[in-house]
């Protein structure tokens, strides 16, 4: 456990993060009230994308996680990419039962 | 690995993990692993034989074509319950849970788990998930199917679903707690000497099956969520009439659930490979393709789930995709069973129990597997979809394929496990009553499936009945082969002979230590040197532990 304390976060990156989670969340409530069109679901992803990555990355540690720690950390997320890709592949591509029906 | 004294069992010469303590708080509260894995063993031997009452139930109404013995609804009850005990309850813990909570530390020489703490949990969850399906049970029932389609179970099904669904949710924690903590004892916990590569199979096909069960099974858990947040707050997910999609509750649901067929016989794989190199006398043949193979089927059992949703609406693309995938599963597989029967060539091969379960395990799974690549063709399964042809694969590879398994591991490491020996006549009785009504039950129903007889019905036409009354009679010899380990496992118990340390003169590290093994498991932390399967070629079984027993060797007498 002492790798561990070495890169222990300060308090002080905690609560840079947490600021940061909280002006997002501000951004979060502010786009609301803009319509953006098509934009608007990429929009509020791109920001919870980002703080959800800053959670992980600090409040969980990852940032100074060894690498073995960080391929199970990706392999989740690559996990979650595989599930979302085969299922768009087939919505994506229904229109063929139609044509053939 | 040379001669191993086995004519002198000792037992209690030193205190060990069961005479460690009698309270049932010494049970209840136990962070060993070994404890754990024997509140495991109960646990499911009982989820077991209440599925099995259910399956009793339905192959005696299917005797008959009329399907006079229950109402339709209880019918669909019948087969749901069924399914979701045994698939939840049964086949997905069973060795896992039990032979890997209690072989992975003594396998690797540690002394426990990495967190004991979190394992006794698992177990906990395990049981509170069980509550809550027995209550399901036992305020009417389920009638979903044990698959919980939507939109009939988030929408139309007037049973209590979130009941069931609850507990299914609640017992997928315990798999991912288990699985936690199998992949970082492995990672963390390995003795000095012990490479990655001396590892035993079985740890390997743990470890493959504890990443499937980390990856997979939470998006079963979300799965179930929504269909709970679809049922109860009317919200639109997979009810088209409500804008959702009941096909992306099939990909949700099969995303989770083909993987789980090989969180099922990964482990046991696994066992296979450990005792066909002992009852072989030779080294496994190919140790590195067993092992990664493992982890091959692991990752690529993620890419063919759509395989189970041909008929349903998918896109011909996705359909085409997902069949071309499927087929390259099988490749895994077969380097298993080809490294199997290789290791079997010129082996002194004995016949012990055990190895009649790796002898049933190959058969059951070659019939299970290759009728999967019937399925996993896109213009056959369009014929046999949804038919009985379907029940008998999956019965074959999930049921053979656990069954064989768990019944040949128990028996194998039964001795270290109890310190007893089981009776070897009885067991190879029970192994073959097994065998038989095994096959009498499910390969009539490869036929019927293919004659055109749908599943989870229980009318059918009458030329239909001389098949299902065959299958039925191979239940009722199954249930006998099933009952027989319970009663002589108990009996041995109390009297079977004392087995001592290494009764089969096995290689692997679990039979250095005593039987039952210590607390601690290891008086001293062993420095591994070689793989667990230096068996010198052509040594021969060296001495039939069912001989000894004949010989009225009287086991020694312990309180
Ligand atoms: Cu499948």
């Amino acid at each position: 456990m002492t790798a561990h304390d070495e890169h222990s976060i300060s308090t002080r990156t905690y609560f840079l993060v947490f600021t940061a989670l909280l002006v997002l969340t501000g951004v979060t409530v502010v786009a609301a009230f803009f319509n953006f069109g098509h934009l608007n679901d990429i929009i509020a992803l791109v920001i919870a994308g980002t703080k959800a990555t800053l959670v992980i990355l600090f409040f969980m540690h990852v940032w100074h996680a060894s690498g073995l720690t960080r391929v199970f950390v990706l392999s989740g997320f690559a996990w979650l990419a595989l599930l979302m890709a085969f299922t768009f592949a087939d919505l994506f591509t229904r229109w063929q039962v139609e044509a053939a029906g | 690995m040379t001669t191993i004294p086995i004519d002198e069992p000792r037992i209690e010469q030193h205190s060990n993990y069961l005479t460690n303590g009698y309270s049932v708080k010494s049970w209840l509260l136990t962070t060993d692993h070994k404890r754990i894995a024997l509140l495991y063993l109960i646990t499911i031997t009982l989820f077991f034989f209440l599925g099995g009452a259910f399956a009793v139930l339905i192959r005696l109404d299917l005797m008959t074509p009329a399907g006079d013995l229950m109402r339709d609804e209880t019918y669909n009850k019948m087969f749901t319950m069924h399914g979701i005990i045994m698939v939840f309850f049964f086949l997905i813990p069973a060795v896992p849970a039990v032979l890997g909570n209690f072989l992975i530390p003594l396998m690797i020489g540690a002394r426990d788990l990495a967190f004991p703490r979190i394992n006794l949990l698992s177990w906990y969850v395990f049981v509170i998930g069980g509550l809550f399906t027995l209550a399901s049970v036992a305020s009417g029932g389920v009638d979903t199917g044990w698959t919980f389609y939507t939109p009939y179970s988030s929408t139309y099904a007037n049973t209590h679903v979130v009941l069931a669904a609850l507990g299914v949710f609640i017992t997928g924690f315990s798999s991912i707690l288990t699985g936690l903590n199998f992949i970082v004892t492995v990672h963390t916990m390995r003795a000095p000497g012990m490479t990655w590569f001396r590892l035993p199979l079985f740890v390997w096909a743990n470890y493959a099956t504890s990443l499937i069960m980390i990856l997979g099974t939470p998006v079963l858990a979300v799965t179930i969520v929504l269909v709970a947040i679809e049922r109860i707050f009317g919200v639109g997910i997979f009810d088209p009439k409500l804008g959702g999609d009941p096909l992306l509750f099939q990909h949700l649901f099969w995303f989770y659930s083909h993987p789980a067929v090989y969180i099922m016989i990964l482990p046991s794989m696994g066992v296979i490979s450990e005792l066909v190199t002992c009852f072989s006398r030779k080294r496994i043949f190919g140790y590195g393709f067993v092992a990664v193979s493992s982890l091959l089927i692991a990752v690529y059992g993620f890419l063919v789930w759509g395989h189970h949703m041909f008929v349903s609406g998918q896109s011909v693309y996705a359909g085409m995709i997902f069949s071309f995938l499927s087929f390259f599963v099988a490749i895994p597989s077969a380097i298993k069973v080809f490294n199997w029967t290789a290791t079997l060539y010129k082996g002194s091969i004995s016949y012990q129990t055990p190895m009649l379960y790796v002898f049933g395990f190959i058969g059951l799974f070659a019939i299970g597997g290759l009728t999967g690549l019937f399925l996993a063709t896109l213009a056959v399964d369009v014929h046999v979809h949804d038919t009985y042809f379907i029940v008998a694969h999956f019965h074959y590879i999930m049921v053979g394929g656990v069954v064989m398994g768990y019944l040949g591991g128990i028996h194998f490491w039964w001795p270290k496990i109890t310190g007893r020996m089981y009776p070897e006549g009885w067991a190879k009785l029970a192994a073959l009553i097994i065998f038989v009504g095994f096959n009498l039950t499910f390969f009539p129903q490869f036929l019927l499936g293919y004659l055109g007889m749908p599943r989870r019905y229980h009318v059918y036409p009458e030329e239909f009945q001389i098949l299902n009354v065959m299958s039925s009679a191979g239940a009722s010899i199954l249930g006998v082969g099933y009952l027989l380990p319970l009663v002589y496992l108990f009996w041995s118990l109390r009297w079977g002979p004392a087995a001592g340390p290494n009764p089969w003169a096995a290689a692997g590290l679990e039979w250095q230590t005593s039987s039952p093994p210590p607390t601690e498991n290891f008086e001293k932390i062993p420095i591994v040197t070689q793989e667990a399967y230096a068996y010198s070629e052509g040594s021969g079984f060296p001495v039939s532990p069912e001989a000894d027993y004949k010989e009225g060797g009287s086991p020694v007498v312990h309180s």
